[in-house]
């Protein structure tokens, strides 16, 4: 079995009086692909946004290979490794998709504080944003303005900035919704590939079930903010929570 | 090594470069092309306004901080020259050790400004500053004894600087040959290098965070940028900037006071220049601060004379509007049609259809 990367322990979120992630304690390891089902509103983006920061935790810790990183804050956190793609396209709207990818290599590189260079004459840092770029087939776009994007091609680029991150711990949250039958493929692909990469640990939500079934190593199904089950795809989706909280919705929705 | 220097920020836009090119001309020959005191004080101005802006755009147009104490900065500096000069007597040294200090006060203010209150929103920092500058400008008519009041201070620069000084007996293309010139160009060259600085800034790795940050923070922050760290980093940079701008501006004017350096008014005529030229383009500040000054020292010439012409042919009515005293209302007038019709400024206009 391969190290834990990432743990959560009853890592909970409160609004108001509203328990949207309800005392998670689960661990994840490298080289092992998750999907986090659950219907609408079952807290699964919430969740994501304790483990990457964006959400303060009410209760509950978040380990990072062994250190807690809780009360840490969110560029550090994508600092020591953890990668996020948004459900909500969340991009610089006004830039070129190029410029877009860009910002994301340099910063993994640590050449943001970089005053008195020229940014155009980083060319290893061009090279390797148009390199994240060809992954999703975008190459050709490096040029357009983000807002002049289609809402696919904007999807595509938000898993680009992903890939050009690289972290260690991949987190995407429904990468593939909206997007056309032919463009979803290149994702899935590519996340296939960085499956076969064993020092990654990747979480996914997806609504998918025929997704799910073909990428995952193990499911998590999250029910009204808590842990409903957890444990290999066939076990869970044969799991009555599954069938009654999950299937049915996940059919409608086919 | 020309595109090297202005950091391959080209103006893309043949009409831009051209407009650019004849203020950078019209500048540095000034004291040759449009002699007179009145002339080339309004170039060196034009020179040191340059700056100013740029600074603020730094600020507003590429990180999009909203800050209003911009001529606090520009006041340090100005005044650091005024303080040195008269304790230390006048000297070249006064006045490195004037707008050196002077870039440190501004730089550390700004450093705790922007710590404190870069973390929360935008409106936050926009009210510290506003709350800051006033407390500033207060402070400094009342310690009268060190500033003098809102009188100023008036001082002596290196004679090496003033029209006593002669340098050659013949005038050179018309030109007298003295400290005056030397001055300008002391102010001129310093701008420039100034203003070629944050150029490099703002195309640097460090300026593209800014424009994240200014597009979407919350991804900024999400990709690995401290973004507290970059908005404080740009607001001490923008600070340093214009406190040297102000200590050239008090080198040429041998005067510093209130008025002249931390009052309101500039704090709106720089926000009117940013917008005029065009926010986050760097060369909007050249263009919108030689609009500007060039109307406010001869809108109301130009209006006098527009007045007595149609006075002359008999226009009713019209000449009242056109009197000298109404100059604001035109500047107004301009600022809105500008605003109206170029909502990029200038540069963002010229540089949509190039
Ligand atoms: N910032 C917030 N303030 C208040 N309530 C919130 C906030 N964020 C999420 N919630 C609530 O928490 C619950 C979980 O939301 P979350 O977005 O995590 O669900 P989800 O599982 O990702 O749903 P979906 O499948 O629709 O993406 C919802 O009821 C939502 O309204
Ligand atoms: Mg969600």
């Amino acid at each position: 079995m391969h190290d834990v990367v990432l743990e959560t322990d009853n890592l909970t979120a409160r609004f108001g009086g509203h328990v949207a992630v309800d005392h998670v304690t689960c661990a994840f390891r490298s080289s092992e692909l998750t999907a986090i089902v659950g219907p609408n509103g079952a807290g699964k983006t919430t969740y994501f946004n304790l483990i990457s920061g964006q959400v303060a935790a009410s209760e509950g810790t978040v380990k990072l290979d062994g250190r807690e990183i809780t009360r840490v804050t969110v560029a550090r956190r994508t600092e020591m490794g953890i990668g996020r793609a948004f459900q909500l396209t969340n991009l610089f709207p006004n830039l070129s998709v190029l410029e877009n990818v860009r910002l994301v290599v340099q910063a993994r590189r640590n050449k943001g504080f970089n005053l008195f260079s020229m940014a155009a004459s980083h060319g290893e840092i061009t090279d390797a944003a148009e390199a994240a770029l060809g992954r999703v087939r975008m190459q050709d776009l490096a040029g357009q303005t983000v807002s002049e994007l289609s809402h696919g091609n904007q999807r595509k680029l938000e898993v680009a900035l992903l890939i050009a991150l690289d972290p260690k711990v991949y987190m995407f949250d429904e990468p593939t919704a909206g997007m056309s039958v032919d463009e979803a493929p290149v994702v899935l692909e590519l996340i296939e590939e960085l499956k076969s990469d064993a020092t990654r640990t990747i979480l996914l939500v997806e609504h998918k079930m025929d997704v799910i079934g073909q990428l995952a190593d193990r499911i998590i199904v999250l029910h009204n903010g808590a842990l409903a089950a957890d444990g290999p795809p066939a076990e869970v989706i044969a799991s009555d929570v599954v069938q009654e909280a999950y299937m049915g919705k996940a059919l409608e929705d086919a | 090594m020309l595109i090297r220097l202005i950091s391959g920020d080209t103006p893309r836009s043949p009409i831009l470069a051209a407009i650019l090119l004849i203020i950078l001309l019209g500048l540095a020959f000034a004291p040759f092309v449009f002699p007179g005191t009145r002339s080339v004080d309004t170039a060196a101005r034009i020179c040191i306004f340059i700056v100013l802006v740029a600074s603020y755009d730094l600020m507003l147009g590429y990180a999009g901080i909203v800050s209003f104490a911009h001529t606090m900065f520009f006041g340090i500096g100005a005044y650091g020259v005024a303080l040195a000069s008269i304790h230390m007597g006048r000297g070249f040294d006064a006045l490195v050790v004037g707008s050196v200090s002077g870039a440190i006060a501004a730089a550390v203010l700004a450093l705790v400004i922007g710590l404190f209150s870069l973390r929360v929103r935008a409106i936050f920092f926009a009210m510290i500053t506003l709350a800051v500058a006033s407390a500033f400008a207060v402070l400094v008519s009342q310690l009268s004894n060190l500033t003098g009041g809102e009188d100023g201070l008036n001082y002596q620069i290196p004679r090496a600087l003033t029209a006593a000084q002669r340098y050659l007996e013949e005038p050179f293309f018309g030109v007298r040959v003295n400290g005056k010139l030397v001055n300008y160009y002391v102010v001129f060259f310093g701008s420039l290098i100034v203003f070629l600085i944050l150029l490099r800034i703002v195309n640097s790795p460090f300026g593209r965070v800014l424009q994240a940050i200014r597009e979407n923070d919350f991804r900024t922050e999400a990709i690995g940028y401290r973004v507290v760290y970059y908005r404080t980093t740009a607001t001490i940079l923008s600070a340093v900037a214009a406190s040297l701008a102000g200590s050239l501006f008090a080198i040429w004017l041998r005067y510093v006071g209130p008025d002249t350096t931390l009052s309101f008014d500039i704090m709106i005529d720089i926000l009117l220049m940013v917008v005029i030229g065009g926010m986050g383009t760097m060369y909007g500040a050249m263009i919108g601060a030689t609009i500007f000054v060039l109307a406010q020292n001869y809108l109301q010439n130009l209006m006098g004379a527009a007045e007595e012409a149609l006075q002359s042919v008999g226009v009713p009515l019209l000449p009242l509007f056109l009197n000298p005293d109404r100059w604001l209302l035109w500047l107004g007038i301009l600022f809105v049609l500008s605003v109206y019709f170029f909502p990029t400024g200038v540069v963002g206009r010229l540089r949509r259809r190039g």
